[in-house]
């Protein structure tokens, strides 16, 4: 076989050629990684993301720990005390930073400009996050899941799901707190944070575009009506910022 | 240690709770919810790190 042979052009059918060149068009390595930000992006207001993310990592990693060392480990040793707390308190400061989070964005309207699926995977990962904390603390085996089980199997029950999330039921709690739920919402992070970079980070309002389509407005409605009463053409209302 | 820590936290009794019409909450997660509040705020208030150099440098750029 020579080497100075060139390479056999890929077949456009192959389907590793069509995926890869739709995900290099949706998102080209310097949209996925890139060296920049928008200047309004040095705000603290834009921190709670990563800070969410940061949170997120910490509570995979302990919660990886303690589900190998079981809870007898979490229960009598110091070091499982230490991570068994580390888990608890990185779950309260992921969704402490993830609402703070989601009140800026929501101020922001960060659906604006095409980033709608942006706003709703960012809306749905908080409502998966919330049935993937109570599991962890029916599955802390002790009086306090006791008391937590038999408080929220009555809520779980009445909106018709008990069935399949029996909270009274241990080994069930604990799949769906080990893998199922958390699964759900690393994916769901995972799709929000690659539609951040293909969209981008959404930019403030701007108070200028908002004068001009006051002004625009405002033009329309005092301008005279034609004498044949027909209306005039809908005039652009300035940029939406 | 938990000796100590209890004698910081007397948690030997019921949980005290703000109650008003319908709404019911703990103490613990009104402390919360503003402390939320006040970072919230803090953060669109505060001026962060570099922003102004960055901006001046951003408008020079453009000039």
């Amino acid at each position: 076989m020579s080497a100075a042979s060139p390479p056999t052009a890929p077949s456009s059918k192959s389907w590793t050629v069509r995926t890869r060149e739709r995900v290099v068009e949706a998102l080209p390595p310097e949209k996925l990684l890139p060296d920049g930000q928008p200047t309004y992006v040095a705000s603290w207001i834009y921190v709670f993301g990563v800070a969410s993310i940061a949170a997120l990592i910490v509570i995979v990693a302990s919660g990886s720990i303690l589900a190998l060392k079981g809870p007898a480990w979490w229960h009598y040793t110091g070091v499982g005390h230490f991570f068994n707390s580390i888990h608890l308190w990185g779950v309260e400061l992921f969704f402490f930073v993830m609402v703070v989070h989601l009140w800026g964005k929501f101020w922001m309207a960060a659906w604006r400009g095409g980033r709608a699926r942006v706003w709703i995977t960012g809306a749905i990962t908080f409502l998966v996050a919330v049935p993937t904390a109570l599991p962890g603390y029916v599955s802390q085996q002790n009086f306090d899941a006791q008391w937590i089980a038999t408080q929220a199997k009555d809520g779980i029950n009445a909106v018709g799901v008990g069935a399949f999330f029996n909270v009274t039921n241990f080994g069930q709690m604990y799949s769906w707190h080990v893998l199922l739920l958390p699964v759900a919402v690393v994916l769901l992070v995972g799709a929000h944070v690659l539609l951040v970079r293909r969209h981008g980070v959404v930019p403030p309002f701007t108070i200028d575009d908002r004068k001009a389509a006051l002004a625009s407005s405002s033009a329309a409605a005092a301008s005279p009506a034609p004498p044949d009463g027909s209306s005039s053409p809908p005039t652009s209302t300035g940029t939406r910022s | 240690m938990s000796v100590l820590a209890s004698a910081v936290f007397n948690l030997n009794h019921p949980a005290h709770t703000v109650d008003w019409e319908f709404i019911h909450l703990s103490v613990a997660n009104v402390v919360v919810i503003g402390l939320m509040l006040i970072v919230f705020l803090l953060a669109i208030l505060l001026p962060f790190p570099g922003a102004a150099r960055r901006a001046a440098a951003r408008r020079g750029e453009g000039s």
